[in-house]
């Protein structure tokens, strides 16, 4: 029993140190009545460049900003844009080929209602500092090694 | 009836017995501008968001979805208000715009979009008449505040001034044509041209 209580003072403890070190908060971290203000959104990248892939799958970063894009079941904001009636007139890259096919691999005549939520795959991107140090490197730098 | 009118056309006729003419003249003038005045004044009242947002249909849907975007709130605080977008400057417009108004009020009188179920299923309608009236009129209402002349291409997004620049400037399209859905949630567009979208 003494050992036990000792043990959850210790894991109490080390829980709390972990919490003080690291800034960020995977749960609300604070009393319940408190009203937290988050921090300041970072405004998106809107340099309408293409951004390098960080590996050939990669879903493509979304050069511009989306703000008030509708993307829901009565209308999709990306699609009058990207989708492939659209492209003439917008010069915007037109959705993939892979865009049309439902599970099975069928081709459908537009978008797959599973590719249907942009935003499930492509985001925007912000000039912000990572709050985690980020090891990944790309495949020609990992063969460089 | 007829002799109604015939008695009418008499006393019209007859010269006034009482009153000097330029009573009569005075007094008609001041009567026009009393009901001119008020005629006006009762538009200006009609003419105000809080109006527009005192029955719930418009307060619910369209003014709630109105709050989150750059229309309402923005960096430099001028906004936009329901009459600015919905009813024309010029005289003879906003009494037409009124009148198809008043036909919108006896729908609300009678419920027709008294819940959003209602609303939603009506959208689609309603916003087509929109898009009809802002394709007419070369989307007025938004150059009112936005005039393209003033517009510096070289200030805005890559996307925007080339799209400005191959439409809106040769008068091939008009705002509308690809700006829908800047103030309210879309209706169902599965119905509209993908290429009027
Ligand atoms: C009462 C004046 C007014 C009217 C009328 C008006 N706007 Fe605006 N509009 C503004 C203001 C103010 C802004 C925000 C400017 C800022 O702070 O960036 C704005 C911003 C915009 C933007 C920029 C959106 C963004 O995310 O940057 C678009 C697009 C736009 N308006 C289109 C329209 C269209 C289309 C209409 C007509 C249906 C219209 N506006 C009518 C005043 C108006
Ligand atoms: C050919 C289509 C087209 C027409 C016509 C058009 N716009 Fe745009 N506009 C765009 C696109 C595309 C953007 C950039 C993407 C976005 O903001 O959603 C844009 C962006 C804007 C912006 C924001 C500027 C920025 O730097 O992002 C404003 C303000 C605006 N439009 C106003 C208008 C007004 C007012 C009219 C009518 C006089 C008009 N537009 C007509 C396509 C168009
Ligand atoms: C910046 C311009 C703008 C402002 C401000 C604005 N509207 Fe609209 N409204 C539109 C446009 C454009 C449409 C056409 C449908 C669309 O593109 O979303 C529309 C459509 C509507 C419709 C038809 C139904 C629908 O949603 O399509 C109603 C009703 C309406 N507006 C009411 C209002 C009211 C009430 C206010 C004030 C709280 C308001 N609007 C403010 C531009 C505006």
């Amino acid at each position: 029993m003494k050992y036990l209580s000792i043990s959850i003072v210790a894991i109490a403890l080390l829980a709390g140190t972990a919490f003080a070190e690291d800034k960020i908060a995977t749960l609300r971290d604070a009393a319940i009545t408190e009203t937290l203000s988050p921090p300041a959104m970072a405004p998106a990248v809107n340099t309408h460049l293409k951004q390098v892939r960080n590996y050939p799958e990669q879903p493509p970063l979304i050069p511009h900003k989306i703000d008030g894009y509708q993307v829901d079941l009565n209308a999709n904001k990306c699609l009058t844009c990207h989708s492939r009636a659209a492209v003439g007139e917008s010069q915007a890259p037109m959705i993939s080929i892979t865009h049309f096919m439902d599970r099975e691999g069928q081709f459908l005549a537009s978008v797959s209602p599973r590719r249907f939520f942009c935003n499930q795959c492509h985001v925007t991107q912000a000039e912000a500092r990572p709050l985690i140090e980020n090891t990944f490197v790309d495949i020609d730098t990992l063969l460089k090694q | 009836m007829w002799s109604i009118i015939k008695r009418f056309w008499h006393v019209m006729r007859t010269p006034s017995v009482h009153y000097s003419l330029g009573f009569l003249t005075a007094g008609g003038f001041i009567a026009g501008i009393i009901f001119w005045g008020g005629f006006n004044t009762a538009m200006e009242v009609a003419n105000t968001e809080t109006f527009c947002i005192s029955c719930h249909e418009m307060r619910d849907n369209v003014f709630a979805e109105l709050k989150s975007t750059i229309h309402y709130t923005n960096r430099s605080g001028v906004r936009a208000t329901c009459p600015d977008c919905h009813v024309p400057h010029e005289w003879t417009n906003k009494v037409a715009r009124k009148m198809a108004a008043s036909k919108e009020v006896f729908g609300m009188l009678v419920g027709s979009i008294n819940t959003r179920e209602k609303f939603l299923e009506k959208r689609l309608v309603l916003a087509q008449h929109e898009w009809a009236r802002f394709k007419a009129n070369d989307s007025l209402e938004c150059r009112n505040c936005h005039s393209e002349e003033s517009m510096d291409f070289t200030r805005q997004s890559k996307r925007a001034a080339e799209a400005h620049e191959r439409f809106l400037v040769p008068g091939e399209k008009t705002c509308i044509d690809c700006h829908k859905g800047i103030a309210h949630e879309l209706p169902d567009m599965k119905a509209v041209a993908a290429a009027q979208q």
